[in-house]
């Protein structure tokens, strides 16, 4: 039962040599293959590329050499750019697409030793809350195939919830990281904006997308996220500040750790078996000697409408290079230009991707720019400053990463509004620019439920911490659905 | 640096005519004229990649992934770019923004591989700055410059050969170009012409652009309207785009202040819209009204941080500055004493600045000598065959070397020109070809008296009638005596003896 270890287990008995890196493919392809016809958790599977990579580690290994992950499988959410693996973003319009070039991330986690399996589902350009919107089908739950996992890193969540990975990389605009993790019952982070680079990582919306980790523990995410995070010359946003070892002091006591409790997110929209699991959550960080206190954040219900005019406006302008001139779906026999711009962009995109283009353009137009877009950005400075007050008390913020257990597929595609307040409880973070986590911390009818942990600015070592500590203490981390078992 | 003096002529052109009013069409029409330059900056690499910026190379041979904005890709600001940017604004006496954001401007065009182009906005790099020009009557005339910002080159669209068909060659995406908008306080095309030129002298000096217009380094829009003199409201005014040379600036700014003229005149209305200059046919035509215009949708690119310069950085670049054409000017007026009109034409550029200051160091005491040289036969030589100053077709000291002979007397000014021509020609140096043309000056007197009294002695009768009182005859006698010495005696010293023997 290998799968069941946990990444950090797997990277240890890679370098004990206890196990191959050739074995662990072949055991987690086998799985991959099996569980896609339920799960449609991947784009694309790259069994012969992981399987030449695979004996490459095992030789390195063999011959004493290797970076921390070397022989680890792992996936990319596919966003990734992979140089000559197909990169679609969830869309038609990148159906086709091979990347000529590595994202820094994808770079950086193969220099480090990771294999990679092949490219996870998504939501169509990360838009999405449910993984309902990919071109290449919705992905399931793996606790209840009738439920949809999350979004949009929908396929990296339950990838790694069914242990078809011990590990996957993952992108945050608006809780994509948190809220699947969530709903697929795995541990999640975003980390601080800037702390990973956003190089090949094809941008929703640039000022809030941050990459970061999906795995079964905490100490698996530090152990990714070391390798991932880091100062990149070629993102102007990305900050050169020295990366800490996340995985050093994961087992440090946590007496005396000030949490705040985020008052805001115990409101009527929570649904009470989720309350309940988070306060027992809490008891368990007070019996590890934390203090916890309430923590109002008064300008955190700005959040949603926010969010919903800066994310679409910088959408709108991100995709509009995807014009079928240069790469990307291009309509047949366009009569002139702008017949190739309409057809190639109408039949590239889908439903929600055109919906939020429409929203940004037309917050961004002449005339409503400074009612939409200027006044969101001040709601934004509003909200860093609620997050700057709060983090001058307290270490960390807890409260739930989602309103409610995952919901059915199909459920909410109706009515946009009811989905977008799926995220009212990680969006925040992303505005204010802040690193979060999602923890699993019980089930509600089977179901399982996350812990979110905020905290200031570049204090994710203090997140995994925390999260580590507490997984020490509880076992949802590891549960695995029965299925997959 | 002083901006008192300077004139922005170069050495082909003459003063300009006399007696043109600033209603240029003479019907009681003012016309007002901004201006929005772009310079593409000499910078090695282009503004966001890596890429080169260098001219004529195979399409998309110098289009990196972030050129072509492929997904996933981001800019990276050059530096240098910026440095150049604040060497302008420094050079204009602008303020220099401590912090300037740089906006995507949104469109599509197939050239445009983003879909949009960064550029800056709200928070330009450089603002409030000026450029004095010389009007058509010699006074100097302060132009606002609004502003000026850093932005991308789109790239270019091919129809040639490829019928049916557009090509696209993203070469040019991405260039660094800076963006000089002027205040409309231009008040005629020759205006509009000089400040373009000052412009462009500008940043020669500065280093910051080649210049080279035909390539496409350095074009303008021009914004046009026309009112009725006295009156301080404007007008209507149309944008015409992308022209690239002064000559088509002149007259796309002449022809369409006409047709506004001609259009209110008659009853109608200008046209809020973008128009075309066409050289061929000397028109300008419109591209797109104000109602087709697209709505930019700008807001600050999220890709980039905002450009941060603290005063440290301010002071070293303002520290790296040349000597700037003005000032440069005013010292050539005070150091070698010339007339302003002078010290103007030979500041225009750099490289011809710096000539002028090798002759006239060759040649100690004659700096208008080496001035008239200069801005006189060779200018005419060079313009002839179209070469520049710095072509080293007659390096400066071999024209010192000639101009030496006249301070010394070796050879007369009319001389000098015969063997300026055959320097040349034949590339020697000015006393060779007086040595072995033998064109050394008769300075020794009593050849000169020799010569006289053979050519008194061959023209009895001219004598006569001289001496009776036929006053005009004494240049009949410089002239023959020049003939005798092949052109060779010294006039002055040749009057001189002229006057003391005629007389007998």
């Amino acid at each position: 039962m290998i799968h069941r270890h946990t990444l950090a287990q797997l990277a240890a008995e890679l370098r004990a040599r206890k196990v191959s890196s050739v074995e662990l493919a072949r055991a987690y392809l086998e799985r991959i293959q099996a569980s896609q016809p339920l799960l449609n958790a991947f784009i694309s599977i790259t069994g012969e590329q992981a399987l030449a990579a695979a004996s490459a580690a095992d030789a390195a290994l063999a011959r004493g050499e290797g970076g921390p992950l070397t022989g680890v499988p792992i996936g990319h959410k596919d966003l990734f750019c992979t140089e000559g693996v197909r990169t679609t973003c969830g869309s038609r319009m990148l159906e086709n697409f091979v990347s000529p070039y590595d994202a820094t991330v994808v770079a950086r986690l193969r220099a480090a030793g990771a294999v990679m399996l092949g490219k996870l589902n998504m939501d169509e350009f990360a838009m999405g809350s449910s993984n309902e919107t990919s071109y290449f089908g919705p992905v399931r739950n793996p606790w209840n195939t009738d439920l949809v996992p999350g979004g949009s890193s929908g396929g990296s969540a339950a990838a790694v919830a069914a242990r078809l990975l011990p590990g996957a990389t993952a992108t945050d605009t608006g809780g994509s990281i948190r809220q699947p993790a969530a709903l697929c019952g795995i541990t999640g982070i975003k980390p601080t904006y800037g702390r990973v680079s956003r190089y090949g990582m094809i941008a929703f919306a640039s000022s809030l997308d941050q990459g970061g980790v999906v795995s079964a523990s905490a100490e698996d995410a530090a152990l990714m996220l070391r390798e991932m995070a880091g100062f990149d010359p070629r993102d102007s946003t990305s900050v050169d500040t020295p990366v800490p070892d996340y995985v050093a002091g994961l087992n440090a006591p946590l007496e005396g750790l000030k949490i705040g409790l985020l008052k805001e997110f115990f409101d009527s929209g929570l649904d009470p078996d989720n309350e309940r699991c988070i306060r027992e959550a809490l008891a368990v960080f007070t019996r590890l000697g934390a203090k916890v206190r309430e923590v109002s954040l008064p300008n955190i219900s700005l959040s949603v409408p926010a969010y919903y005019v800066v994310a679409p406006a910088e959408c709108s302008s991100n995709l509009a290079r995807f014009d079928g001139v240069r790469f990307g779906h291009r309509c047949k026999e366009p009569r002139d230009l702008t017949d190739l711009y309409k057809r190639s962009r109408s039949e590239g995109f889908g439903a929600e991707v055109k919906r939020r283009i429409m929203t940004g353009t037309y917050v961004l137009s002449a005339g409503y720019y400074d009612a939409y877009y200027l006044k969101a950005q001040r709601v934004r400075q509003l909200i860093a400053a609620d997050f700057q007050r709060a983090f001058a008390e307290v270490d960390v913020l807890m409260g739930p990463a989602t309103p409610s257990a995952a919901f059915a597929i199909g459920a909410k595609t109706a009515d946009p509004i009811t989905m977008y307040l799926n995220d009212i409880y990680t969006i925040s973070a992303n505005l204010a620019g802040v690193p979060a986590m999602s923890v699993p911390c019980g089930f509600t009818q089977g179901l399982p439920v996350g812990l979110q942990i905020i905290g200031p600015h570049f204090a994710e070592q203090r997140l995994l911490h925390a999260a580590h500590r507490y997984q020490l203490e509880t076992d949802w981390h590891l549960r695995v659905p029965e299925r997959f078992a | 640096m002083t901006k008192s003096s300077g004139t922005i002529l170069d050495t082909a052109q003459q003063r300009p005519p006399r007696g043109e009013s600033r209603d240029e069409t003479g019907t009681g029409w003012e016309t007002v004229i901004g201006l929005e330059i772009h310079a593409q900056l000499a910078t090695r690499s282009k503004i966001f990649s890596g890429a080169s910026t260098a001219y004529g190379a195979a399409p998309n041979t110098q289009a990196c992934l972030v050129d072509l904005g492929y997904p996933g890709v981001l800019p990276v600001l050059n530096a240098e770019a910026v440095r150049m940017a604040v060497r302008f604004g420094l050079a204009i006496g602008a303020r220099i923004a401590r912090q300037s954001v740089f906006a995507r401007k949104n469109y599509f065009y197939p050239d445009l591989p983003k879909g949009y182009q960064i550029s800056q906005y709200e928070l330009p790099i450089v603002a409030q700055g000026s450029i004095d020009i010389v009007l058509e009557d010699g006074s100097i005339k302060r132009i606002g410059v609004t502003r000026a910002h850093l932005e991308e080159d789109a790239g270019k669209s091919l129809h040639e050969g490829l019928p049916g068909l557009t090509g696209i060659d993203l070469n040019r995406a991405g260039t660094p170009l800076i963006e000089i908008v002027s205040e409309p306080q231009l008040r005629s095309a020759r205006d509009a012409v000089a400040y373009m030129k000052k412009v462009h002298t500008l940043v020669r000096y500065l280093e910051i652009c080649d210049g080279n217009m035909q390539e496409g380094s350095f074009r303008c829009d021009a914004n046009v309207s026309v009112r009725r003199a006295g009156s301080d409201k404007l007008g209507t005014r149309t944008e015409i785009k992308n022209v690239n040379s002064f000559r088509y600036v002149e007259k796309a700014i002449q022809y369409e202040a006409a047709r506004q003229i001609e259009l209110l005149e008659s009853g109608g209305k200008v046209v809020q819209e973008t128009r075309l200059y066409d050289p061929d046919k000397g028109e300008t035509r419109s591209m797109r009204s104000k109602e087709e215009a697209n709505d930019y949708r700008y807001f600050p690119d999220p890709d980039l941080l905002p450009v941060e310069l603290d005063e440290q950085y301010i002071e070293s670049v303002r520290a790296g500055l040349p000597e700037l054409p003005d000032a440069k000017a005013a010292r050539f007026v005070s150091q070698y004493g010339l007339p302003a009109y002078d010290a103007g034409v030979l500041t225009a550029s750099r490289e011809l600045a710096d000539y002028y200051e090798a002759v006239a160091r060759a040649v100690p005491g004659e700096p208008k000598l080496a001035a008239n040289w200069v801005m006189g036969d060779l200018a005419a030589a060079l313009n002839k065959e179209g070469l520049d100053i710095d072509s080293g077709r007659m390096p400066a000291e071999r024209l010192a070397g000639l101009l030496v002979r006249i301070a010394d007397q070796t050879i007369s000014g009319k001389i000098a020109k015969e063997v300026f021509e055959a320097m040349w020609s034949s590339g020697e140096s000015a006393d060779t070809l007086i040595d072995t043309k033998g064109l050394r000056q008769i300075t020794d007197t009593s050849a000169i008296e020799q010569a006289i009294e053979a050519v008194m002695a061959k023209n009895p009768a001219q004598l006569a009638e001289y001496r009776a009182g036929k006053d005009k005859l004494f240049g009949f006698f410089v002239g023959q005596v020049m003939k005798a010495t092949q052109g060779k005696a010294n006039p002055a010293q040749l009057n001189e003896l002229l006057k003391k023997k005629l007389p007998g």
